[in-house]
């Protein structure tokens, strides 16, 4: 029998190392979960993206640089690859949502539902202590798996990006694949499901609420949010530079909103139909090579783009990434402010 | 020492109070067992004993003044909870390990013994074994923590009658062993009688009696005698419940240990815990009786 000298009060907390098993014991198949997804989509960005680098070589060995002959071959190459890329990254999008629905949000909703809390929190290593033991470790490897899956992304997208393609690295879909916002968002995933698996106790609830939360958040900050950390360029010329941003677009004359029926009348005139104020096409007696954008500044419109230059991408990474790990963090905090507190 | 002290201790949930006004003392080295009907508070009572649920008023101290969930608490409490809660896919063995290292102490040595002595596979998955045996190992990471006090809550729900026995002879050489304290709370009464020798009975959130079964029983006996002649002593003594049948009726009467003669016709018995129970949980209003009995029974703890 063990003196009981040392069950006074001032008992020294368990070394945290031993919490280092048992968070491995119990989370090793969402660890390799986490491995094979990004594994999975990491082979697939390899193959695809050797393939796609070896038709880039061609755009890149064209000379002189900049000629009609080399913005062709960027062209072809563009519309060879950059529609697939585009399916890609938008497939990609959904990977901080998977974590956190299922690295996240069962952490501590299974303990909670399967009746194991009462278990973990009666043992001497403490609730609050044992939540954070979990939490952190996890949380630092699916943001670490994150962050090295998107400098992958990165060297996949490079091609496209090189070759001039309309959407920049700023455009909605890509930002958050590339440079620190994956990792931030994968971390942020994760603490939203932890949240909600505290709060919901539930496994199944609990991964439905974080993907419906983590989409509401994703969809507000690439729709709103992101266009506004710093105020949007607003430019007249015509020709939009390399790699921005575009919010959007407009004609304007006399320093009004041009409507389309004022841009149809002035182009009927030369027998062209604006689609849409972008898109034009041209009748029978149009003539050659015309350029009616050309046209219409010429007759007194404005086009007015609103966009974020390329050289922002950094900064927005920057503050994006800061705001989503200081949310996580909120939100992983309070997850082991309801264990501390929570009534069982 | 006491292992667990409360005093004025209440929990709400919402609008409920599932506990009220809960004043308790047990002493160290019982077998305490905590009984009374569904929702009657007793998990309750023993997760704030626990540490996992937080009072809403008064206090509750365990192992001699140590507040309840405290890093000492937890130190000293091991908890088997209802249905026993395991990782379904963690193996025995795993489980042994994961306990050894949440804890500040714990007797694999022991631990590995018992469960070579049940039969029990360290390398079989939790899920995979049968309630009897989950239950044991349950109980074994319990003990193996060589707690003072060992808390069950309904540690016998789900037992076949053999599992239950097995699963007491645990705790029973354990008591024997190291002297640990034990509170369960349990419905099956009759086992109770074998092992218990501290009762504390709940009804709708609060103590009704507390105290050492032997001085509990000492203190009660069943009068039976002529139906017709029952109003008279209900009015004289102090009845905790009766029952009464075509010709006789079954006085269970508090008799604070004093042994006034038995008028004729009537036989005096002693009563059984199951007995003795089960009076006070058909009547949650008896404990508040009137007459002499309250004044004298000091060892009794009787709560209103």
């Amino acid at each position: 029998m063990p003196t009981r000298a040392g069950r006074d009060a001032s008992l020294r907390p368990l070394p945290w190392r031993r919490m280092a098993w048992v968070t491995w014991r119990q989370h090793r198949l969402t660890v390799a979960g986490v491995v094979a997804v990004f594994g999975v989509a990491a082979v697939y960005l390899l193959i695809t993206g050797f393939q796609m680098h070896q038709a880039y070589a061609a755009v890149t060995a064209c000379r002189p640089a900049g000629s009609d002959v080399c913005q062709q071959v960027a062209n072809n190459f563009l519309g060879a690859y950059a529609p697939g890329v585009g399916v890609t990254a938008g497939l990609l999008q959904v990977i901080p949502a998977l974590i956190g629905a299922f690295a996240g949000a069962p952490v501590l909703a299974r303990e909670l539902e399967t009746g194991t809390f009462r278990y973990a929190w009666t043992q001497g290593f403490g609730r609050a202590r044992w939540t954070v033991a979990k939490l952190v470790p996890l949380a630092i490897a699916v943001t670490v798996a994150a962050g090295a899956f998107s400098v992958l992304v990165s060297w996949y997208m490079q091609p496209i990006f090189g070759a001039g393609d309309n959407n920049g690295p700023l455009y909605p879909t890509q930002f958050d694949l590339l440079g620190v916002a994956l990792a931030a968002w994968t971390l942020a995933a994760f603490a939203i499901g932890v949240l909600a698996g505290v709060l919901i106790r539930r496994v199944i609830p609990a991964i439905f609420a974080t993907l419906a939360v983590w989409a509401g958040l994703a969809f507000v900050t690439g729709l709103f949010l992101r266009s506004h950390y710093n105020a949007p360029v607003v430019d007249s010329n015509p020709t939009i530079p390399a790699g921005a941003w575009v919010i959007n677009q407009g004609w304007f004359r006399g320093g009004n909103p041009a409507s389309l029926d004022m841009i149809n009348q002035t182009l009927g005139r030369v027998d062209v139909q604006a689609v849409t104020p972008e898109v034009f096409s041209p009748g029978p007696s149009t003539p050659v090579n015309f350029d009616p954008v050309e046209y219409l500044i010429q007759h007194g419109y404005t086009q007015l783009t609103t966009l974020q230059p390329a050289s922002r991408f950094w900064p927005f990474q920057w503050i994006e990434g800061c705001w989503l790990l200081a949310l996580s963090l909120i939100l992983i905090a309070a997850a082991v402010w309801l264990v501390r507190r929570r009534a069982a | 020492m006491n292992v667990v002290e409360s005093n004025g201790l209440g929990k709400r949930y919402g609008n409920t109070w599932a506990l009220r006004d809960c004043t308790l003392a047990i002493p160290a080295g019982h077998v305490a067992a905590l009984v009374g009907p569904n929702g009657a508070g007793k998990t309750t009572l023993l997760n704030l004993t626990v540490g996992l649920a937080t009072r809403t008023t008064g206090v509750v101290t365990v192992l001699g003044g140590m507040p309840a969930g405290s890093p000492a608490a937890l130190d000293g409490i091991a908890f088997v909870a209802q249905d026993t809660p395991l990782y379904k896919n963690i193996s025995a063995a795993d489980l042994l390990h994961m306990t050894r290292n949440l804890n500040r102490r714990f007797d694999e040595r022991y631990a590995k013994a018992r469960l070579g002595d049940l039969d029990i596979p360290l390398e079989r998955r939790a899920g995979k074994m049968s309630g009897g045996q989950q239950a044991q190992l349950a109980l074994t990471l319990a003990l193996a923590r060589r707690p003072q006090l060992l808390v069950l809550d309904e540690p016998m729900a789900m037992l076949d009658p053999l599992a239950r026995h097995d699963f007491m002879a645990t705790v029973m050489t354990a008591i024997a062993d190291d002297g640990v304290s034990v509170l369960l709370s349990s419905h099956v009464l009759a086992e109770l009688e074998r092992v218990a020798d501290y009762l504390v009975l709940l009804s709708g959130g609060s103590v009704q009696i507390a105290g050492e079964v032997d001085d509990l029983l000492a203190c009660h006996r069943v009068l039976t005698g002529p139906a017709a002649e029952a109003g008279e002593y209900i009015k004289r003594l102090n009845v905790v419940h009766v029952r009464r049948g075509e010709a006789q009726a079954h006085l269970l009467v508090r008799t604070n240990g004093t042994t006034e003669p038995v008028p004729s016709g009537w036989e005096a018995h002693p009563v059984s815990l199951e007995e003795l129970t089960l009076a006070y949980m058909r009547d949650p209003a008896a404990a508040a009786l009137p007459g002499p009995a309250r004044a004298v029974v000091q060892p009794l703890e009787v709560r209103n």
